[in-house]
C-alpha cells in the first residue's frame, strides 16, 4: 500500500529567495550526507539543503557570465562538489570553499553531457559525444581526447549503477524519431548498444532504470500514457550488430476515462512508480497531480492534485518526493508498503479525494472499447485486463477478451448501416455473449444503440431497446444514457419497463419519469401502449370511457400481449371506491405511476426533485395515492390484488414524500381542500380503527402473559427433564 | 436420564451489603474488601478472583478505610472511631486501638509501611507506628476544624495531604504542620452549598488530585495551590479515586454509578509533555460507587448495590483471552442455605438472624416445563435472632431437621427444633462445652448424631447430639503438622467413617472418624477449594477448585480415581473453565452413583461419570438441543456434564431424593429493589 504523507516546502524559487535564480531548477541530486541535497538551478548557483531541517548549509555560485551545464554532484567518498560550467570546464570543491573562483579547476577537451556519482564508485562523466570516463581518469589528463560514438544522436537521458563493483552507465540517444540504448560497463570498457523497438503513434519521453540480478530494467514513459518496460541483460558480451529491445506494457496511466499525461516518473520499488503530470478527463480541465500507481495491480494508489502547477520534473531520494509547485520546491513524503490485491483495491474505494474519480464508469469503458479496437491487439487486451483487474474478474478467459473486441469492432463497423441489419447484427452478437460477459456486451450493445441515436436522432430503435432491456437483466449503470433518451423520447413503455426492472436508477430519473407520467395528457395516453398488469385487477372506470377503451385494444395492443382480456375482466370488477370515489387517472396513467412507485429511492436524495413537481400535478398524484390506500384498507390484507402492484408501505411512503415535498402548496390549493380533509377523515378512522386493535392487541398479550407467568412467584414446584 | 421435581424458592431475602471500601494488595494479588455491614472480605485473584476470606461484619464496626501494611497485615478503621487490625488466619479482629478523635473517615499507610495516618472527625490527622504485633500512637499532625474525609501520604513519605470540606491541606509529617491550604470551592461562581473532597491522592510528582462533591477530578499543583486540570464527570458527586501504582492511570467512581478512567497520555506521538486524560466511562454499577481501587492490570470497583467489579485493562493484559473478561461478583462464594433433606426444611443465614422454611410439596406430575399445583404451601417455620452486635458466621441444620446450629465471633449456638404439627418449639440446648470460636462451618453428620465444628488452626471440633437435647464434646482433630489457618469446608461420608477438611492453606485433610485419627491428606493443588463432598457409597471425595477444575480422590485407596485422573488428561471443556462464578456446592444422587451433581452461581449440572467428556469442539450446553432431538438421535450427543441454566442466580441446590431437587434463587431484581433509590437521571423521553 503506497500513500504520500505530509509535505513541507524546502525553499522558494523565485528570485527573491536566492533560489533557483536562472528560471527553475537542473537537477536535484543527492549530497554527501543523508538528508541533504545538492539543488542547481539553470543559472549559476547551487545550494546544499539539509531536507529535515528545510535550511541550507551552503551556496555556490559561479562567476557573471558563467553558466553550470550539467547538475552539480557531490563525491561520495571525497565529500567534495563536482560542477561543469561552460559545458567544459569543471571546478571541484569541498564544503569549507566559498569562492569557486579560487577552487580547482580543469578545462576538458569536449562537451560534458552530465556527471554521475556512485557511492562506492566514485563520479563518472558523460560526454555529449557519448565518451564516458571516471573522474579519475579524467583528471589524471584534462586534456586526453574523447571518443565520439554516437555522432549525431542527442543524448535523451542517463543513469548510472553499481554493478557488483563495476559502476556501469546507461543512456538513451535520439535520432529521427529512433531510440537507441547505450548500456558502457567501465571497469570492462564494453560497450553496447541496442534499439528501442519502435512504436506507432507514441515515442519515449522520459526514462528511468533500475538494476536488479545484473538486468537493467528500463522503463518509459511514452506519448501514448502508458509505461514500458525494457530488459536489458547486462551479461550478454555477444558483439552482435545492434539488438532491438523489445518493449513490454507495464502500466496503462488512466482509470475510469482519466487519463494521466505523465512528464517524469521514478520507480519506488517492485510494484510501485511514481508519476508527475497532468490528469485529463474527457470533459475536465486537466489537472497536474502527483501519483503512485501499482503496477502489480494496474491500479492508482494515491494522488495528490498540485494546482499551483510544476515543471515536470520529479526527483525521488530517500523515501521523499522532491519537484517544483507554483513557486516552490515542495518536498513529500511517501510510504510504500508491500501490494496485495485487497490493499490495492481497497484503496481505490476508500479513497475520498475528488480529483480522480475511483469508480469504474461503465459508460467510458463502452466508449474506450470502441477506440480501442483500432489499436494493437496486445495494448487493448492489456487495457482490458487492468479494467477487469478493477472489477477483479482476473480469470476472465482469452476468449472472452477477443468477443469482446468483436463486439466493439462490429459496433464500429455498423456505423452506418440501415436499421434493420443494424439490429439484426446487433441481435446475431448478443446470441454469441458469453455468459461471463454478457452485462457487459450487452451494456456496449445498448451504448451502441444510443450512440446512433445520438449521432443521428432518426435512429431510434423503440422496439428493440425494449427487447433489451425486457430479455436481459441490465442495471440503470450498466447503460446510463438510456433512460435519458427514452424520456426525450418519451418512450413510455421502455421507461416504464426499465423503472420496474433497474435496481438503481437515481432519483432524478425517477423524478423525471413521474414527472412526464404526470404531465401526459390522458387522451395522448389511451393510445400509448403501456403494460397494464398491475392495474387492471383493482382499477375502476367510469363506464362512459368504456367504449373508447374497446377501441384501444383494437388498435393499440399487440395480440401476443396479454392484455386483450383486460376489458372483460375490467367489466367485471369495475366498482367504485368505498367512498364513491373514482381512479383520478387512466389505467394507463396509473400503471406507468405504479412503476414508480415500485422502483427503489432513497428519501433524502429525491425529495429535494419532487420539490419541483407543479402542484396540479402533485395533487393528481397524491390523490391517486390516496385512492391506491383507499383501495388497500378495503381488503384485510391490505395488499391490492394483481400482479406487481405496489404494497400499502410504497404507497404511504410516497404518500408522505409527497406530503413533505409539497405541504404548504397543497394547504393553499382550494381544489385540494375537499380532498385533503377526506384524507384526513379517512386516515383519522383509520388511526381510530388500529388503536382499538391496540387496546384488544394489549389484553390479549396481558392474557398470554398470564398464562406464561411464572417467575414473580416465590415458590414454585416445576417438572425438569435433563437428559 | 430423568425428570425432576424441582421446588424453585425465591423466598431467601437476601440482600448483599453494599461495598464500602476496597484495598489492593499488589504483592499477594489480594484484594480486601470492606462492606457496609462491617464485614471484611478477602478476593484472592491468584485464584481466579475466589473470595478466600471472609470476617463477618459487627452491628457497631463500621469500616470505613482499610489498608493493607507491610504486605499482608490488614488495617480497618471506621465509624466507631477504633482502629483495627484484622487476623486473616483466624478471620477475626486481632486487636483495636481507639483512634482518640472521633470516627475515623480515612486511613492510609506510608510507603514503608511503618506509619499509618488516620484522619479524624475532629479534623486532626494522627500518626501511628506500626510496631509487630500492634500499632502505637505517635503523634497528633496540626489540627483543623473540619473533618478529614480523604489523607493520601506522598510516597516518599514527606507530606499528607487531607481532604476535608471546602478545602484540602498538606502537611508535612516532620514538622507536623500545615504548609498549604486549598479552597476547592473557590473555582465554582456563586458557590451555595459546601463542596466535600471525597477523595483525594498524592503522586511523587507533587501533584494532589481530588474527587469532590460537584463530581469535579482536579489535579492540583499543591506547592503553587493551583487547578493545573479540572474535568467535571458527574453531575453527583464524584466518590472515590484510586491511582494506579506507576501513577499514569486513575479510576474513578461517582455517585451515579459510572467508572471513570484517567490516563496520563503524552500530548502527541513521542511527546516528553504529558496530560491527563479522560479515557474511558464504564457504568457497570447501578447505585454510588464508594470504592475504586486500581491493580496493575484492573480497575476494581465496589458500589453500594453490592457488586464488586473487575474490568482487566486490555491494553495491559496483553493478549485477548478470558482474562480481560470483566468479572461481576454479588453474591458471597460460600452457601448461606442448608437443608434437611429428610424433613425438607430450609436454613437461610442472614446476618444476624436464621429462617427456617418448609417447603410445600404437591401431589401432580407433569411434563418439562411444566408449573404443579401446590397442594401445600412452603412455611416460615421460625425466625432465630443472634443476640448481640456479632454478625453470623455460620450455620446449619441437621439432615433430620431437629437441630439447628449456628456460630459468631464469640458464641455458638445449639437448638433443638421439634415440629410437631403446625406448633413449634426451639429450645437452645443448655450447656455448649466451651470451644475456641468462632467457628467457620458446621456440618451434622447424615445420621444427625454428631456435630462437626470447624475451628481456627485446623483443627475440626465433634460433638456428640444427645436426646432428647444435650450435647458432649467427643474429640477434636488436628492436622497432623498443624496449620495456622481456620479450616473452612467439611465434608462428611454417608456412612459416618470419613470427614474432609480443607482450611485456609487449601490443604485437604481426610480424619477417620472411626479412630479419630488422621487419615491422609490429599495431594496438594495449588487452587482456593470451593467445595467439597464426600460420594454416599463409594467414599471418593470430589473437590472442586476455583480455577474450575474437578478432582475425585479415593478415601480407602488414598489416591486419585482413574476417572479424575482421565478428566485431568483429556482436561476439562474450556467454556467450563471459563466459567468465573465457583462451585459452590456439590452433592449426589444415592440411587446413581455415577452422578455427581454441583452448582454455582449462574448454572446447576449433573456430572455423569460414565459418558464421555465433552471436546471442546462440542457443546457443553446443549440441553436445549437434546430436547430438539429425536430419542434415538440423542445418544451420540449425550456428555457428562449435563448442565441447566435455568435457575439464577442460584444461591444453593441440593437433592431431596431420588428425583426431587431444591433451588434457592435470589433474582437481582428482588434485592435491588430493596436498596435505597439510586440518584436520579434524567434520562431522555421520561
Amino acid at each position: 500500500m503506497a500513500a504520500l504523507c505530509e509535505s513541507f516546502t524546502l525553499c522558494g524559487l523565485s528570485p527573491a529567495s536566492g533560489v533557483g535564480l536562472g528560471g527553475g531548477l537542473l537537477a536535484l541530486e543527492p549530497g554527501p550526507d543523508p538528508d541533504h541535497v545538492l539543488l542547481t538551478d539553470r543559472g549559476r548557483t547551487t545550494t546544499l539543503f539539509k531536507v529535515s531541517d528545510q535550511k541550507p548549509l551552503g551556496y555556490w555560485s559561479v562567476k557573471h557570465g558563467q553558466v553550470l551545464t550539467c547538475p552539480v554532484v557531490c563525491n561520495f567518498e571525497t565529500h567534495e562538489y563536482i560542477a561543469v560550467h561552460d559545458d567544459k570546464v569543471l571546478r571541484i570543491w569541498k564544503n569549507e570553499d566559498i569562492n569557486l573562483d579560487k577552487v580547482f579547476k580543469a578545462t576538458l577537451s569536449a562537451d560534458v553531457h552530465r556527471i554521475h556519482s556512485l557511492p562506492n564508485g566514485g563520479p563518472v562523466v558523460l560526454f555529449r559525444g557519448g565518451g564516458v570516463r571516471t573522474l579519475d581518469a579524467l583528471l589524471e589528463a584534462p586534456q586526453q581526447e574523447i571518443e565520439n560514438i554516437i555522432s549525431d544522436e542527442v543524448i535523451k537521458w542517463s543513469e548510472a549503477f553499481m554493478e557488483g563493483k563495476q559502476p556501469v552507465l546507461i543512456f538513451t540517444t535520439e535520432k529521427d524519431e529512433d531510440f537507441f540504448v547505450y548500456v558502457q560497463k567501465l571497469k570492462t570498457n564494453s560497450l553496447q548498444k541496442y534499439k528501442l523497438e519502435q512504436q506507432e503513434l507514441s515515442k519515449p519521453m522520459n526514462f528511468t532504470a533500475y538494476i536488479k540480478n545484473q538486468i537493467i530494467t528500463l522503463l518509459c514513459l511514452c506519448s501514448n500514457d502508458c509505461v514500458y518496460k525494457v530488459l536489458i541483460p547486462l551479461m550478454q558480451n555477444t558483439e552482435e550488430e545492434e539488438q532491438i529491445l523489445p518493449k513490454s506494457l507495464l502500466l496503462n496511466l488512466s482509470v475510469s476515462g482519466s487519463v494521466l499525461k505523465g512528464t517524469s516518473f521514478v520507480v519506488l520499488d517492485k510494484d510501485h512508480i511514481a508519476v508527475l503530470g497532468s490528469l485529463t478527463a474527457s470533459d475536465e480541465e486537466p489537472r497536474e497531480c502527483l501519483t503512485i500507481w501499482n503496477t502489480k495491480f494496474q491500479t492508482l494508489q494515491t494522488s495528490k492534485e498540485l494546482p499551483l502547477g510544476t515543471s515536470g520534473q520529479l526527483w525521488c531520494y530517500e523515501e521523499k518526493f522532491f519537484f517544483t509547485h507554483g513557486k516552490v520546491l515542495t518536498v513529500i513524503m511517501y510510504k510504500c508498503e508491500t501490494s496485495s490485491l485487497a490493499a490495492a483495491v481497497g484503496k481505490l474505494k476508500d479513497r475520498q479525494t475528488p480529483d480522480v474519480s475511483a469508480f469504474v464508469n461503465w459508460n467510458t469503458l463502452g466508449h474506450e472499447e470502441l477506440a480501442d479496437s483500432f489499436q494493437s491487439q496486445q495494448t487493448g487486451a492489456l487495457k482490458y485486463e487492468s479494467k477487469m483487474a478493477l472489477r477483479s474478474k482476473r480469470n476472465a478467459a482469452a476468449n472472452v477478451q477477443t468477443d469482446r473486441l468483436a463486439v466493439g469492432k462490429v459496433l464500429r463497423n455498423l456505423q452506418d448501416v440501415p436499421t434493420r441489419i443494424f439490429e439484426d447484427e446487433l441481435k446475431q452478437l448478443m446470441s454469441k455473449a458469453q455468459a461471463l460477459d454478457l452485462q457487459a456486451s450487452i451494456g456496449s450493445v445498448v451504448t451502441a444503440l444510443i450512440n446512433r441515436y445520438k449521432t443521428n436522432p432518426k435512429h431510434y430503435h423503440r422496439t428493440f431497446l425494449l427487447e433489451i432491456v425486457q430479455t436481459y437483466d441490465l442495471s440503470y449503470s450498466l447503460c446510463p444514457d438510456l433512460m435519458a433518451v427514452a424520456l426525450e423520447n418519451k418512450d413510455l413503455r421502455l421507461l416504464q419497463t426499465c423503472l420496474l426492472r433497474f435496481p438503481d436508477i437515481p432519483e432524478e430519473i425517477t423524478y423525471s419519469c413521474l414527472e412526464i407520467f404526470l404531465s401526459f395528457n390522458e387522451d395522448s395516453l389511451r393510445r400509448m401502449d403501456v403494460n397494464l398488469e398491475s392495474v387492471i385487477c383493482y382499477i375502476d372506470i367510469e363506464s362512459d370511457n368504456k367504449e373508447v377503451k374497446t377501441e384501444i385494444v383494437e388498435n393499440g395492443f399487440s395480440t401476443e400481449q396479454e392484455e386483450g382480456t383486460w376489458d372483460t375482466k375490467l367489466a367485471e370488477e369495475a366498482h367504485l371506491t368505498s367512498d364513491g370515489e373514482l381512479c383520478p387517472v387512466g389505467p394507463q396513467k396509473a400503471a406507468l405511476l405504479n412503476a414508480v412507485l415500485r422502483s427503489a429511492y432513497s428519501e433524502a436524495f429525491l425529495l429535494p426533485h419532487l420539490k419541483n413537481l407543479p402542484a396540479k400535478e402533485a395533487v393528481l398524484f397524491l390523490r391517486y395515492l390516496f385512492y391506491l390506500y383507499v383501495k388497500c384498507s378495503e381488503k384485510i390484507n391490505t395488499t391490492l390484488p394483481g400482479m406487481s402492484s405496489p404494497t400499502i408501505n410504497q404507497i404511504m411512503d410516497w404518500m408522505c414524500l409527497l406530503l413533505d415535498a409539497h405541504f404548504t402548496v397543497i394547504v393553499m390549493l382550494p381544489e385540494a381542500k375537499l380532498f385533503l380533509s377526506s384524507m384526513h377523515k379517512f386516515v383519522r378512522a383509520q388511526v381510530r380503527f388500529y388503536s382499538e386493535l391496540n387496546k384488544i392487541e394489549g389484553s390479549l398479550q396481558e392474557l398470554q402473559r398470564i398464562h406464561q407467568q411464572k417467575d414473580p412467584k416465590i415458590y414454585s414446584i416445576e417438572v425438569l427433564e435433563i437428559i | 436420564m430423568g425428570e425432576f421435581e424441582v421446588h424453585r424458592v425465591r423466598f431467601f431475602g437476601l440482600v448483599p451489603a453494599g461495598v464500602r471500601c476496597l484495598a489492593y494488595q499488589s504483592r499477594g494479588g489480594r484484594l480486601a474488601l470492606a462492606r457496609t455491614d462491617g464485614a471484611v472480605e478477602i478476593y484472592n485473584f491468584g485464584a481466579n478472583y475466589f473470595q478466600e476470606k471472609v470476617i463477618p461484619g459487627h452491628e457497631t464496626r463500621s469500616v470505613e478505610a482499610l489498608c493493607w501494611v507491610a504486605g499482608d497485615r490488614l488495617f480497618g478503621a471506621g465509624l466507631s472511631g477504633d482502629i483495627t487490625e484484622y487476623d486473616l488466619a483466624r478471620l477475626c479482629v486481632s486487636h483495636s486501638v481507639d483512634g482518640c478523635g472521633g470516627p475515623i473517615w480515612s486511613m492510609e499507610a506510608n510507603g514503608s509501611g511503618t506509619q499509618l495516618a488516620i484522619g479524624c472527625e475532629d479534623g486532626s490527622v494522627k500518626l501511628f507506628q506500626i510496631v509487630p504485633g500492634g500499632i502505637q500512637f505517635e503523634r497528633n499532625l496540626d489540627r483543623r476544624k473540619g473533618r478529614i474525609l480523604c489523607l493520601s501520604w506522598h510516597p516518599s513519605g514527606s507530606h499528607i495531604v487531607a481532604g476535608s470540606i471546602d478545602i484540602f491541606r498538606v502537611l508535612d509529617v516532620s514538622s507536623g504542620l500545615t504548609v498549604q491550604t486549598v479552597m476547592v470551592n473557590y473555582h465554582v461562581q456563586k458557590v451555595k452549598r459546601e463542596c466535600i473532597v471525597w477523595s483525594i491522592a498524592f503522586l511523587s510528582s507533587g501533584t494532589v488530585i481530588t474527587s469532590d462533591s460537584f463530581g469535579r477530578v482536579q489535579f492540583w499543583d499543591w506547592e503553587q495551590g493551583t487547578v493545573q486540570e479540572s474535568y467535571t464527570v458527574s453531575a453527583s458527586s464524584a466518590l472515590s479515586l484510586a491511582v494506579s501504582e506507576s501513577e499514569d492511570s486513575l479510576i474513578v467512581g461517582t455517585s451515579s454509578g459510572a467508572t471513570y478512567q484517567f490516563q496520563l497520555l503524552p500530548v502527541k506521538m513521542d511527546s516528553q509533555e504529558k496530560r491527563w486524560v479522560r479515557t474511558k466511562p464504564f457504568q457497570y454499577h447501578t447505585h454510588d460507587v464508594r470504592a475504586v481501587a486500581h491493580s496493575s492490570t484492573a480497575l476494581i470497583s465496589g458500589g453500594l448495590d453490592a457488586q464488586l467489579v473487575i474490568r482487566p485493562l486490555m491494553e495491559k493484559v496483553g493478549k485477548k483471552s478470558y482474562d480481560v473478561a470483566l468479572r461481576k461478583f454479588t453474591f458471597p462464594h460460600r452457601r448461606l442455605v442448608s437443608c434437611a433433606r429428610k424433613a425438607r426444611l430450609l436454613l437461610f443465614q442472614f446476618s444476624q438472624h436464621l429462617e427456617l422454611w418448609r417447603l410445600g410439596s404437591t401431589e401432580e406430575t407433569g411434563k418439562d416445563g411444566e408449573v404443579l399445583h401446590l397442594c401445600r404451601m412452603p412455611e416460615h417455620l421460625v425466625q432465630l435472632k443472634s443476640k448481640g452486635p456479632e454478625h453470623i458466621y455460620c450455620s446449619c441444620i441437621s439432615p433430620c431437621g431437629s437441630w439447628v446450629a449456628y456460630c459468631t465471633a464469640s458464641r455458638f449456638q445449639l437448638c433443638r427444633v421439634q415440629c410437631e404439627g403446625n406448633s413449634i418449639s426451639v429450645k437452645k440446648v443448655p450447656k455448649v462445652p466451651k470451644l475456641l470460636l468462632p467457628a467457620y462451618q458446621l456440618q451434622f453428620s447424615s445420621n444427625s448424631r454428631r456435630l462437626f465444628i470447624a475451628s481456627a488452626r485446623g483443627s475440626i471440633h465433634i460433638l456428640q447430639l444427645l436426646e432428647p437435647g444435650g450435647c458432649a464434646h467427643l474429640h477434636t482433630l488436628q492436622p497432623p503438622s498443624g496449620c495456622p489457618e481456620a479450616v473452612y469446608l467439611l465434608a462428611s461420608s454417608t456412612d459416618g467413617l470419613w470427614l474432609a477438611a480443607v482450611g485456609g492453606d487449601w490443604v485437604i485433610h481426610v480424619y477417620d472418624l472411626k479412630y479419630f485419627k488422621h487419615h491422609c491428606t490429599v495431594p496438594t493443588y495449588n487452587c482456593a477449594v470451593t467445595a467439597l463432598a464426600i460420594h454416599p457409597l463409594i467414599n471418593t471425595l470430589v473437590i472442586a477448585y476455583s480455577d474450575q477444575q474437578l478432582f475425585e480422590f479415593s478415601i480407602l485407596k488414598k489416591k486419585y480415581t482413574s476417572w479424575s485422573r482421565m478428566v485431568q488428561q483429556r482436561g476439562l471443556h474450556k467454556a467450563w473453565l471459563e466459567r468465573d462464578a465457583p462451585i459452590t456446592h456439590i452433592t449426589f444422587n444415592p440411587k446413581k452413583p455415577s452422578h455427581i451433581l454441583l452448582h454455582d452461581l449462574y448454572m446447576f449440572c449433573i456430572l455423569d461419570k460414565s459418558l464421555p467428556l465433552p471436546k471442546n469442539s462440542t457443546l457443553l450446553m446443549n440441553q436445549n438441543t437434546l430436547k430438539q432431538l429425536p430419542e434415538t438421535a440423542r445418544k451420540q450427543e449425550l456428555h457428562a456434564f449435563k448442565i441447566c441454566k435455568k435457575f439464577q442466580p442460584l444461591l444453593f441446590a441440593d437433592l431431596l431424593d431420588e428425583n426431587c431437587l431444591v433451588v434457592v434463587e435470589r433474582p437481582i431484581m428482588d434485592f435491588k429493589t430493596q436498596l435505597p433509590l439510586p440518584i436520579q437521571q434524567k434520562k431522555f423521553g421520561t
